[in-house]
């Protein structure tokens, strides 16, 4: 079991390290000049633009870049803002945990709703619970977040006045994002669960428990809903880092502070250290989640906890 | 006393469960399901087709020209003369969803054909070839795959910068990881197939076998997540011009449309509304589609419907 954790830490820590080189590839590969984006060639001379080229360290080779790169992440220098000329590393973390919140908020909705109206559906397929399970799933799947942002606060705040259009202090002003976030998740999880614990329904063991005279409650939780539980943990790892990057979307709606916001911003400003530092932050904890599902497999399943590994 | 004898046996069918339960949902449920269901997917259709003529020939639906202003008609609330309303140009919002559905359109059907096209030939190669190749390219997808979708698309976008081209290849390429997944995992289950082993005892050539077996094979999975991957290309077109990364022009696209109306959320509804609306309806009437074919095509799926 702790050689299976090893191993699957090891190679997050490889696919990290990829994905690092995958962003730095991105902007390395892709065409625009970032010092023609921090001074304008027209008023400065050429000996300047090249000054600052040798100073930014962009004429050397791809290699010793790649390998300078690295080595400013592993020393935690994630370089400075082209804006404000601020370190990165400290204007990212300062803004972390505002959000994460909104992501683990969004989670709760987006799993609640999801697993609640998958379970029911599958179970009274058919009924009134069904039906609207097949609705939040489409529309969750098909409404951009944005919009769905912008109808909340058109019905919560600017017409009933119930909750705060923008901001990011206190609780209120998590509520209307966490809910815009969270309702596409939501309609990925409901088709999920729904679909995986029809599958799970029709399998002959159920058959069996019920021809053993099991009660239906209990076969549904016990048996039925833990079988379809492994897709759906997988997706739901997905969702929740779909919904760290969905961020970038949903605080720039709600006017709120974090990671996301400060994406925007920088991408707008063609500010590429701080587009990097987000980017790379987000893999990590891109990556954390999906060790955390494949961790979890084990809890859930009894026969992979006895293979000891899922590779 | 006619209630309890109702409860009772519903109580029976529940004790009997399984069997009995599928039984009545196929024999009493499946007829008027499956016309509601129809219904759903005519209109989807209809909706589509409108959505493409907007496209195609975008003067003759829109009542007004997009660009023309109207100052005597500023931010004026949906009327007879202006169904969703007009912007704080006096611009009639309906003719510019209109006018705007091109290039939605555009975005979402190239990026999906540009990340079919890349993803489909990586994962055939990937999966018939295999070996050390196999190994490569998939771990290029899995590192691909380490950032979500949304921001990678993002990333390379604000690397190449607006655009339509930059933003279709930005989608495309965030998508293709996907596509290659699915394509590398039909094609070795489909490599192992008894009529592959066949036509290669009686002598047929490798990249005979790829195109007359293989691919026609497992096209019909690839196809279904492409229809399915449309609808979240158009998304995240959406997205990325609502960020300000668009395809810049005279006339906006519907997710820069909903950006520039944000501004007037509390004096003008409309401006928000009907290209989020429009957004919705297109994406949703793909995903019907999608879903519907995906039942059709994967017969694991059939007892879900």
């Amino acid at each position: 079991m702790i050689q299976a954790i090893g191993s699957r830490l090891f190679s997050s820590l490889l696919v990290i390290v990829g994905s690092l080189a995958l962003v730095f590839c991105i902007f390395y590969l892709l065409p625009g000049d970032p010092v023609l984006s921090m001074v304008d060639p027209t008023t400065v001379s050429p000996e300047v633009v090249e000054n600052l080229r040798e100073q930014l360290g962009l004429n050397r080779p791809f290699h010793e870049r790649l390998l300078a790169y690295f080595g400013d992440m592993l020393t935690g220098d994630f370089g400075r803002s082209l804006v404000g000329s601020e370190p990165v590393l400290p204007k990212i973390l300062h803004q972390v945990p505002s959000t994460l919140l909104l992501t683990a908020a969004s989670a709760l909705v987006a799993i609640v709703v999801g697993v609640t109206l998958g379970v029911l559906s599958a179970v009274r397929k058919g009924g009134i619970i069904d039906l609207l399970a097949r609705i939040v799933g489409l529309f969750g799947i098909s409404m951009p977040t944005f919009w769905s942002g912008i109808l909340l606060i058109l019905i919560f705040s600017v017409q009933l006045k119930w909750l705060p259009a923008m901001g990011s202090d206190g609780f209120e002003t998590l509520i209307l994002p966490a809910l815009a976030l969270g309702f596409v998740g939501a309609g990925s999880i409901v088709r999920m669960v729904r679909g995986s614990m029809l599958d799970v329904l029709n399998e002959p063991f159920v058959t069996t428990l019920r021809a053993k005279g099991l009660r239906e409650r209990l076969i549904q939780i016990k048996h039925v809903l833990r079988n379809a539980l492994i897709p759906a943990v997988t997706l739901i790892g997905m969702q929740i880092g779909d919904m760290l990057a969905g961020t970038v979307i949903i605080e720039t709606v709600f006017s709120r502070q974090g990671i996301g916001r400060i994406l925007a911003d920088a991408i707008m400003a063609k500010d590429l250290p701080v587009v990097q530092g987000i980017v790379f932050f987000t893999a990590i904890v891109y990556v954390g989640i999906n060790l955390l599902v494949d961790l979890s497999y084990a809890a859930i399943d009894p026969r992979i906890r006895r293979k000891g590994a899922r590779t | 006393m006619k209630t309890s004898a109702g409860a009772a046996r519903r109580g029976a069918w529940r004790g009997r469960a399984g069997l009995a339960q599928a039984e009545t949902s196929v024999r009493s449920g499946k007829r008027l399901r499956f016309a509601s269901s129809d219904i759903l997917i005519g209109l989807a259709g209809i909706a589509l087709v409108f959505l493409v003529l907007c496209a195609l020939f975008p003067s003759w639906i829109a009542p007004y020209s997009p660009t023309e202003m109207n100052t005597a008609a500023i931010l004026q609330a949906p009327s007879a003369a202006h169904l969703f309303g007009t912007d704080y140009f006096g611009r009639d919002v309906f003719s510019l969803i209109v006018h705007g559905t091109r290039d939605s359109l555009l975005i979402g059907a190239s990026s999906v054909i540009v990340g079919v096209l890349i993803g489909a030939t990586l994962g055939s190669v990937a999966g018939y070839v295999g070996g050390r190749l196999d190994a490569v390219i998939m771990r290029v997808m899995d590192v691909l795959l380490t950032v979500p979708g949304i921001l990678l698309a993002l990333t390379i976008a604000a690397a190449l910068g607006p655009g339509l081209r930059n933003i279709v290849l930005a989608i495309a390429i965030s998508s293709v990881p996907g596509y290659a997944r699915v394509m590398r995992g039909q094609i070795m289950a489909i490599r192992g197939r008894g009529y592959v082993f066949a036509s290669r005892a009686i002598g047929a050539k490798p990249s005979f076998i790829l195109t007359k077996h293989v691919l026609p094979n497992s096209a019909a999975p690839l196809l279904v997540m492409a229809t399915l991957g449309l609808g979240s290309s158009i998304l995240a077109g959406a997205g990325l011009s609502f960020l300000g990364l668009g395809v810049l022009k005279e006339i906006p696209d519907w997710g820069a449309l909903l950006s520039q109306g944000r501004g007037y959320l509390t004096v003008a509804w409309w401006i928000c509304t009907f290209p989020g609306l429009a957004i919705t309806l297109f994406v949703l009437s793909i995903n019907l589609i999608g879903d519907r074919w995906r039942d059709a095509v994967d017969p694991k799926r059939k007892g879900r419907a």
